[in-house]
């Protein structure tokens, strides 16, 4: 934690309406305050813009199948290595690297917090184990909660405190932030190597529907009062007119309400705006979801854009990832976790000359650009599915500049122009939307916007800098200055300690996990407790005693204690 | 051609990676400066002239360049990778990965070769007049594409996993070849003049395999028809072949072995 | 149950044996004055793990070579001169890490990665051939309470649990009653595949015998027969195309199948490619029914070495960090590789025991270079070492995290303090690392 004084820059800040304002940031042992402290060290930002240190919400960086995906991917890694330097470790992997390297990424991009949306519970502790490997960065992880033996059957019975207990308990014992659901009731399903293929389409055995997983789940989060809502991918991914369960499923849960945030996060939308009814017939229905999307109060979205290279996808979706290489042919994993979920994972080629990643690529642009309000669409490419999150520069670029857009759609498959609207969309993103979508949006969706995503009094000193003097550079002619200028941040500050100087690691930190402790009502508590207790003996491989994650395996955590003693009582 | 002659001095028991002598790094410099170019020791950064002595003179162009290695360099790794353009003589043996990746140009190795030689190779062409060692024109770990085009020649024995993962290009063996040669290929060429032990074209869904010497050969290839001096991939075989499809192990394999009677 | 103890008896409960891949988490140990009295839930050989402990004339001090003896010294001595082996030499090989937890794991990757050496597991004389085949074509796999609980059809091939995973199949494959197979073995079908009749094939459903090194021509004709093609030849691996035929069809109507496999596929003729095979069929059956595949890990953090590695570096085990990034492949990289190759100049070993299980030829490197022991007993490579540290068993002298062969991961707890002044794995390798590091 330091102090420092950020002089002469220009500052985006949309969560306190200062959009392009020249002021100076203030930074007083690590947090954000009115006046310079005394003794503080100056640094002088003319000629620079400054936005808030950038906030992941979606990015699959650590983990029991993100190491499964390294295992599989020696030639990935081949491509792309980091030597060793007197202040960092090495690394290599180009769309799944390692620990040291994916923190260091991270910082020089501007990056200060970041999120890995898929933790099977069982594997948490692994999870834990490799976020601790990741420098330079803030962090937290979801549990996935979309195949849990215990959340279907609860749900089921209409027994939703005890659902509400069991997520309660579930996080605590994970260490987890958030509540994930991927393919919901179809992670089970895929337990038999079958697929749940509507909202209304009942899990084998448990015969409760994702539609009820979903709004149960919903519900349960809201009643606990988790700083997320919950956070889903959604059923039917990457299927051909998937867009309809896209518009069925932002419905779902319009029943719950939450003030200060969105009441589903509905992730990597790209994936789920298809139409057509043939891969030769594939098309774009960005248009259709982006006006739901619109229309919606309780629903927002990040986008999953692809990036158009060789990259890795991996999911909790087993039986989308089985699609997916049925497709390809290429190599292919399944970790299935019992009573919990089922990751998958396999390679794909997003090559610029396929008519389907050329489609993909436009649907992941049209809906950041046809979706009106910036908070409601933000970034992200669900690294490494849509693409590694190494060129969010170039995402920036494409957003900001209808010339850079249009070089594309010349290089790319003609597809991309004439399946969706992409060719015909004007917008330019300005600089207050670029911080909303990758900072600001991103830390109120997480319901971390008090310190999160934001420069104003209170906030971490967590703050980025790139070398763009907005005066004197017009983002959409010069989409390649962009591109470079936030591929290399000129600071990355964290807690007010400088990270990144020019592009370059300067300083090696370690930052915080954070995860949420919600507490229900202590009778209802045990009751599900010996649920639990119960099923663990005779369904799982573990004790009990060795499931939840020790306190050790959680460096430097923020535990986040919330009061949810009404449930149940 | 400019040659630039490297005389191997002592070189050490650690083995060298040497992956800074191609033609195309060696174009465009002067002497002191390519005798400075990096070569690690195991762990030591080194130059290359604190293992070879270099006389000549390099050209512009990498096309124009011809690097001499006078003798034995068994535990020198990755010379020529990536080679665009040039020639490369090794007048001796040559350890790992000998051509790896290489694009264009010409290798020609007098002795023996390590493994991992043409590891990936994309063009050009590699030539072994002695021995080569295991994953001739293989793919490295892990990718599904390897050897994708160019030619390689060996006048002795080849290895086991030659041409592993092969989607191009052309293996030729004039000596026997170790087991599983072909193993995944999908396309390209492999004629080994020899015998191979058993398990060619494993796994294959596509390209040809000809095997002249003895062979057992897999019970999930199916024998197909006799042909009479076959022309496969612009390469005019004489003599009669038994031609078997496979893998079907695979579902639409379209491999094709083609096995000397 | 606690984790210090004093002189009361205790019980510790939930305790995982930190002997085999199966890493059973059931045990419980009871403790007097320091000393294990019982132990109840584990096999015969997780039994002996725990008592071994208290082994006579366990080493209690580090020794360094002077003068072709070996004398006793302090931890600080021992530790300085393997810091100066390590630095000064120029390809150093740090080996072993099997037997030990990721948190030792970690400072081993930091030293290997300082000193520009290659570091390796025992994974290269073991499942390697496993790791090959799951780069080049993925692997189908689950959490072992999956076969507990849906599994109707489950095979070993190349493996003798009977004797090397004693539990498995009453934790996790056949006896266990599932949510799914309520009647445990009632409702399953074991299936044996192996050179010769083992005592896990004694009590299998059925049999199946392979003809030594023939497995691979197996596993291809079984493929054949599940895609639909044809089998050429009237026996395969000395098994007639009849069986082979009902087999597939056997696979292809189970419910619920999976293939454990260990090294009668991983050490015999074919190696990688028997598991790419036996991988493919897993992936090939998977269009008919649900199936799929897991290697019987011996050690029980062989897995979690690889998984630190992974994450650490890119990849899991023969990483060379002499150019000053993580680069690997195995046939160059690996610890038999750069001994036989005359490469290595110097050796850290740590929880193995290279010199009982290497080919000679590397034996005889490891002879001749300055060597670094760390381990909890004398073995054959410790009487080579030069510098000799004792370290302590971790899950029962210290706690560690150790990955089961699923990749579960598991915080094996302490049960006894370990001999007064011997440090763990951990703590030495830490050690180790600062004083490489002292003054850069």
């Amino acid at each position: 934690m330091a102090s420092l004084i950020i002089k002469n820059g220009t500052v985006y800040d949309p969560a306190n309406n200062v959009n392009g304002e020249k002021m100076d940031i203030y930074i007083k042992d690590g947090k954000i305050v009115e006046k310079a402290a005394r003794g503080a060290k100056k640094i002088d930002c003319n000629g620079k813009i400054i936005m808030p240190g950038g906030v992941e919400i979606h990015s699959h960086i650590a983990g029991g199948k993100v190491n499964s995906g390294r295992l599989l991917r020696p030639e990935d890694h081949k491509k792309l290595v980091m030597p060793k330097t007197k202040l960092t470790r090495s690394g290599s992997g180009f769309s799944t690297p390692s620990t040291f390297m994916t923190g260091y990424l991270y910082s020089k991009l501007g990056y200060t917090t970041a999120m890995t949306p898929a933790m099977p519970p069982l594997m948490a502790r692994h999870t834990h184990e490799e976020l601790n490997d990741i420098p330079m960065l803030d962090k937290g992880s979801y549990p996935l909660t979309d195949g849990n033996w215990f959340i279907m059957r609860y749900l089921k019975d209409g027994d939703i405190e005890k659902a509400a207990a069991y997520a309660a308990w579930l996080l605590r014992s994970t260490k987890g932030f958030a509540l994930k659901i991927t393919n919901p009731g179809g992670t089970e399903a895929w337990g038999w190597g079958k697929n749940c293929k509507s909202l209304d389409d009942p899990v084998p055995y448990f015969d409760i529907t994702p539609r009820e997983i979903i709004k149960g789940l919903a519900e349960v989060n809201e009643m606990l009062g988790l700083p997320h809502s919950i956070h889903l991918h959604a059923n039917n991914l990457g299927r051909l007119g998937n867009y309809e369960t896209t518009i069925d499923t932002i419905k779902v849960p319009s029943g719950t309400k939450n003030k200060d945030r969105q009441t589903l996060h509905l992730t990597h939308v790209q994936f789920h705006s298809y139409g057509g009814d043939s891969w030769k017939n594939f098309e774009s229905e960005a248009e259709t979801v982006a006006k739901a999307v619109n229309k919606t109060d309780n629903a927002i979205i990040d986008t999953g854009n692809v990036t158009l290279d060789n990259t890795t996808t991996m999911t909790a979706d087993g039986p989308m990832e089985y699609y997916l290489q049925s497709l390809t042919h290429f190599k292919w994993m399944n970790r299935d976790v019992e009573l919990e979920t089922a990751p998958g994972i396999t390679p794909f080629i997003y090559s610029p000359k396929m008519s389907t990643a050329a489609i993909q690529w436009a649907i992941g642009l049209e809906l950041g650009l046809l979706i009106k309000d910036p908070w409601k669409v933000l970034m992200t490419t669900d690294h490494p599915n849509g693409g590694p999150f190494t060129r969010y520069p170039r995402i920036i670029s494409w957003l900001m500049s209808r010339p850079a857009r249009d070089e594309m759609l010349e290089k790319v498959n003609a597809a991309a122009g004439k399946r969706s609207s992409l060719a015909s969309i004007d917008r330019e993103y300005d600089f207050n939307d670029i911080a909303t979508v990758t900072r600001a949006g991103q830390a109120r969706s997480l319901g971390l916007s008090e310190t999160k995503g934001h420069l104003g009094i209170g906030a971490h000193g967590d703050v980025a800098v790139y070398d763009i003097d907005p005066d004197n550079m017009d983002p959409s002619k010069d989409f390649k200055g962009i591109e470079k200028a936030f591929s290399a941040a000129a600071y990355t500050i964290k807690g007010g300690e400088v990270l990144v100087r020019d592009g370059e690691i300067v300083k090696v930190t370690y930052g915080n996990t954070y995860w949420t402790n919600p507490h229900v009502d202590k009778s209802l508590e045990k009751e599900v407790l010996s649920d639990i207790e119960y099923n663990f003996k005779r369904y799982y491989s573990v004790n009990l005693a060795n499931y939840p994650v020790q306190d050790k395996y959680v460096k430097n955590p923020i535990e986040l204690k919330i009061d949810a003693q009404k449930v149940g009582a | 051609m400019k040659e630039i002659i490297l005389t191997p001095k002592e070189l050490p028991d650690v083995g060298l990676i040497a992956e800074t002598i191609t033609p195309d790094l060696f174009a465009g410099k002067s002497i002191g400066k390519i005798a400075s170019l990096l070569i690690f020791a195991g762990n030591q950064r080194k130059k290359l002239g604190d293992f070879f002595e270099v006389a000549g003179k390099s050209a512009d162009d990498a096309s124009d360049t011809r690097i001499v290695i006078k003798g034995d360099i068994t535990k020198v790794k990755m010379v020529g990778k990536g080679t665009k353009a040039g020639e490369i003589v090794i007048e001796g043996s040559a350890g790992m990965y000998v051509g790896e990746e290489m694009r264009g140009g010409k290798i020609t190795v007098l002795g023996n070769v390590d493994s991992f030689a043409g590891q990936t190779m994309r063009g050009g062409e590699l030539v072994i007049k002695g021995n080569a060692g295991d994953y001739l024109g293989a793919a490295y770990r892990g990718d599904w594409r390897g050897m994708r085009g160019g030619v390689i020649l060996v006048e002795g024995n080849a290895g086991a996993e030659t041409g592993l993962f092969m989607v191009g290009g052309k293996i030729k063996i004039k000596g026997n070849c170790g087991t599983f040669a072909g193993v995944h290929m999908k396309k390209g060429l492999i004629i080994i003049e020899g015998q191979t032990p058993e398990r060619a074209g494993a796994e294959m869904t596509g390209g040809s395999i000809v095997v002249m010497g003895d062979t057992d050969i897999l019970p999930t290839f199916a024998p197909v028809n006799e042909e009479k001096n076959p022309e496969i991939d612009g390469e005019k075989l004489k003599g009669t072949f038994q031609t078997y499809s496979g893998d079907h192990a695979e579902r639409g394999a379209k491999g094709m072995l083609y096995k000397f009677v | 149950m606690q984790e210090s103890l004093s002189k009361r008896c205790t019980v510790a409960s939930d305790v995982v044996c930190p002997f085999c891949g199966t890493l059973c988490d059931d045990i419980e140990v009871d403790v007097k004055d320091n000393k294990i009295t019982d132990v109840r839930h584990a096999c015969r050989i997780g039994t002996a793990k725990f008592f071994s402990v208290l082994e006579e004339g366990r080493p209690t001090k580090p020794l360094i070579r002077k003068n072709g003896v070996m004398v006793e010294t302090t931890v600080d001595t021992a530790v300085k001169k393997a810091a100066e082996i390590l630095k000064k030499s120029i390809r150093p090989l740090l080996y072993g890490w099997s037997s030990t937890s990721c948190e030792a794991h970690a400072h081993g990757i930091a030293i290997a990665e300082e000193v520009g050496g290659v570091i390796d597991g025992t994974t290269s004389v073991c499942h390697g051939p496993s790791v090959l085949a799951i780069q080049d074509v993925g692997c189908p796999s689950c959490t072992l309470a999956e076969v507990k609980n849906r599994a109707d059809l489950v095979i070993y091939w190349g493996c003798n649990p009977m004797h090397a995973h004693p539990r498995h199949l009453s934790r996790y494959t056949i006896y266990p009653r599932g949510y799914f197979r309520e009647r445990g073995h009632q409702d399953r079908e074991l299936i044996v595949i192996d050179v010769r009749k083992t005592d896990t094939a004694k009590i299998a459903n059925k049999f199946i015998k392979v003809d030594y090194g023939r497995d691979y021509e197996l596993l291809g004709a079984i493929r054949a027969a599940v895609n639909g093609n044809e089998i050429n030849a009237e026996v395969v691996g000395g098994v007639t195309k009849e069986e082979i035929q009902k087999l597939a069809e056997k696979l292809k109507n189970c419910q619920f199948g999976v293939i454990f496999f260990g090294m009668g596929l991983t050490m015999t003729s074919a190696k990688h490619r028997n598991i790419d095979n036996a991988i493919c069929l897993t992936k090939d059956l998977n269009r008919h029914t649900k199936f799929s595949i897991m290697p019987m890990r011996g050690h029980y953090n062989v897995t979690g070495f690889g998984e630190v590695l992974t994450w650490q570096t890119g990849y899991p085990y023969a990483v060379d960090f002499s150019t000053g990034y993580p680069r690997y492949n195995p046939g160059e990289t690996s610890a038999n590789d750069v001994l036989q190759r005359g490469e290595a100049d110097a050796a850290l070993i740590v929880a193995s025991d290279p010199v009982a299980h290497f080919p000679r030829k590397s034996v005889e490197y490891l002879a001749k270079m300055p060597l670094i022991y760390i381990g909890p007993h004398h073995t054959p490579t410790s009487l080579l070492a030069d510098v000799f540290i004792p370290s302590t068993f971790v899950g029962i002298e210290t706690g560690g995290t150790a990955y089961r062969m699923d990749t579960v991961p598991l915080y094996a707890k302490k049960v006894v303090d370990g001999p007064k002044g011997v440090l763990s794995d951990e703590e030495i390798l830490e050690r180790i690392y600062k004083e490489i590091v002292r003054g850069k």
